[in-house]
């Protein structure tokens, strides 16, 4: 006989409860009265915050997935191997909760399918939907070994991992280059719709390598607050030295973006101090070069508190620099009038929110981390635990 | 190549709202005053002042983005001029919305099965080989219907014969890569109301040239991500075997 406890009431319950229902309460609205009755979106802003956030910041923050098992599997750097796992399911979870959000932000989702049979590879968009599709699959057969394994199926693992891995290895790092990239070819269509600090043809490239600093920078994150949540040990070397990977990378990427508003010769822009130049520079130099010194630096990358600080400041950079681009530069380039409704938020929040609930359930149930499923969440002493 | 097509002349217009009226007949519309373009108006008089009109439909590009862009190929450029929307195929991403330079597709906001709004230029009309709704009605002849090649020559003819009446340029010909809708325009298209800025070529190759390269570059990356596994992977396997010796020479 199976005994029913209640669940003791904790303040983070009763958020994810009201949440929980705020959220479903907004889809039955969504799907009642249409799209125009939870967003603010019209016809002069199409795409607002589920795309910029949901879509470009989700499929951005996933970036760790193809970043990590490229390091280990291709090039052979087996000491970051420990990252592999929780990687990969935050990939997986982020490439689930972009289809989500789509479910909600497509007019009829029902047919969302559709670019199977209905083929226009001219579209950038056709480009996406495969992606999508493609790298999710990828992503699970990546995931699948995890519930494999919990279940003493060891077998078909083995060759699996002679066999099968490099292969999805190098297909998810292939379609992640083209899914990364192809998010900003998106916006390469309408140029004079976008402020000239956003609208270049180099949108593919800037969106592809600063996914790489980003993704670094999310897997550094991630352990983090693995560490809050579950007590997992942080391995200080190896975030040391993914520091110092995400630094390299991110000058490379400052490079190439400010570069490009040379050559383009909008650098005046920049120092116009009005709307369009502090949005850019919160993204370049708060969100980039800022932390990019910062994780140059060895006594920070030695201090595991400021170096996790730090990889947040890259993170939200880069959410900011996507978020520019699909909301900010649209709005600066067509004057169009937008500021999401408070539902737009529960929802992408809600979003998050699934994930977070999900990752939980699969570090407690699935070997994700190297010890195995995680029995006795949060540590006594989390701070303590890091400088330890 | 016989695409169709249609000439606004703004001096003509007088704004009586005729075309309005024919055009929410015609597409079985509730007849209604229209202040914008939405998903229940495809076609729109606006009042600019002093007795100066502009009019807002589709402008039937000979490329159109819109075609471009739909990753279900749900608009298709028809072979007499109108560019058309396929319900059964549309996934409602909006991306037409993005991506038209002249914002012309329109959505229902408030509906559980949206559809993509805008003038289909009367194809049902055209393929049996009449003018548009709005062309016919129009009593001062401000909106023709002809031949694009026909509507452009007479538009060069009443540029070249009173040059001070217009602004100079013809709003279309070259407008994303050229229009099937024509516009002579007293005042610029800024004031017009239309969009003013539209790129002078057409939108769809800005991202074919990105497109059309992933077949070359994929290869490439494929081939070296493969090299770099195998040249890494050696690497370790003569790390193995320098440490095998090294064990051995301390013997």
């Amino acid at each position: 006989m199976t005994k029913f406890t209640i669940p003791r009431i904790t303040f983070w319950r009763c958020v994810t409860v009201l949440l929980a229902v705020l959220v479903a309460g907004i889809v039955v609205r969504r799907f009642s009265f249409g799209l125009g009755s939870i967003s603010n979106l019209h016809d002069g802003m199409p795409w607002g915050l589920w795309i910029g956030f949901d879509l470009l910041c989700g499929v951005a923050l996933a970036a760790g997935g193809f970043t990590i098992t490229a390091i280990v599997f291709v090039f052979h750097l087996e000491k970051y191997k420990v990252l592999v796992r929780p990687t990969i399911l935050t990939a997986f979870l982020g490439y689930l909760i972009v289809i989500g959000a789509l479910l909600v932000d497509l007019g009829r989702p029902w047919n969302i399918w559709h670019p199977m049979i209905f083929w226009n590879p001219h579209s950038v968009m056709f480009e996406v939907g495969w992606c999508v599709m493609l790298y999710t699959t990828v992503l699970f057969l990546e995931f699948l070994p995890f519930v494999l394994e919990r279940f003493g199926i060891h077998r078909p693992l083995r060759l699996w991992h002679r066999y099968l891995t490099p292969v999805l290895v190098l297909a998810g790092v292939l379609l992640s280059t083209m899914h990364q990239s192809s998010l900003g070819t998106l916006y390469v269509i309408a140029p004079q719709k976008l402020h000239a600090l956003w609208s270049t043809q180099a949108l593919p490239i800037l969106f592809f390598v600063s996914a790489i600093p980003l993704g670094l920078a999310m897997v550094s994150v991630e352990s983090y607050l693995s560490l809050r949540a579950f007590g997992k040990r942080l391995h200080p070397e190896i975030l040391r030295d993914v520091g110092k990977a995400t630094a390299v990378m991110l000058l490379f990427y400052l490079t190439i973006r400010i570069e490009d508003i040379i050559v383009r010769g909008e650098f005046g822009n920049i120092f116009a101090f009005d709307a369009a130049s502090w949005f850019f520079l919160g993204e370049f130099v708060i969100g980039g070069l800022v932390p990019m010194f910062l994780l140059f630096r060895r006594d920070i990358r030695e201090n595991p508190l400021a170096l996790m600080g730090t990889q947040a400041l890259v993170v939200l950079g880069m959410i900011f620099n996507r978020m520019n681009v699909a909301v900010t530069a649209f709005q600066l380039g067509t004057g169009a009038d937008y500021i999401p409704s408070w539902m737009e938020f529960v929802l992408s929040i809600g979003m998050v929110a699934i994930g977070m609930i999900l990752f939980s359930y699969c570090v407690r149930n699935l070997p994700v981390f190297e010890e195995g499923p995680v029995e006795d969440p949060r540590p006594a002493d989390p701070i303590a635990e890091m400088t330890r | 190549m016989s695409i169709y097509g249609l000439l606004f002349d703004q001096t003509m217009c007088i704004g009586c709202g005729a075309c309005e009226q024919a055009c929410q007949a015609e597409h079985d519309q509730e007849p209604h005053k229209v202040t914008r373009l939405d998903d229940n108006s495809y076609n729109w008089v606006q009042d600019l002042g002093d007795d100066v009109y502009s009019r807002h439909f589709c402008m039937s590009c000979e490329d159109p983005t819109c075609v471009s862009v739909c990753p279900v190929a749900a608009f298709t450029k028809t072979e007499l001029g109108p560019v058309i929307w396929d319900e059964s195929k549309c996934m409602g991403c909006r991306y037409c919305m993005l991506a038209c330079p002249f914002e012309i597709p329109k959505f229902e906001w408030y509906s559980v099965n949206p559809r993509i709004e805008k003038c289909d230029m009367c194809i049902h009309r055209l393929s049996e080989r009449l003018p548009t709704a709005c062309a016919s009605i129009c009593p001062t002849g401000a909106t023709t219907f002809g031949l694009r090649e026909d509507l452009l020559r007479e538009a060069h003819r009443r540029l070249d014969e009173d040059p001070e009446r217009y602004t100079g340029r013809i709003y279309g010909e070259y407008e994303a890569g050229g229009t099937a809708v024509l516009m002579l325009l007293s005042r610029d298209p800024a004031a017009s109301g239309l969009p003013a800025n539209v790129p002078q070529e057409s939108l769809p190759y800005l991202t074919w040239n990105i497109l059309e390269k992933l077949p070359q570059v994929i290869p490439v990356w494929g081939v070296f991500l493969g090299g770099m596994y195998w040249l890494t992977d050696r690497k370790n396997a003569v790390a193995d075997i320098e440490g095998y010796k090294r064990e051995h020479d301390d013997d």
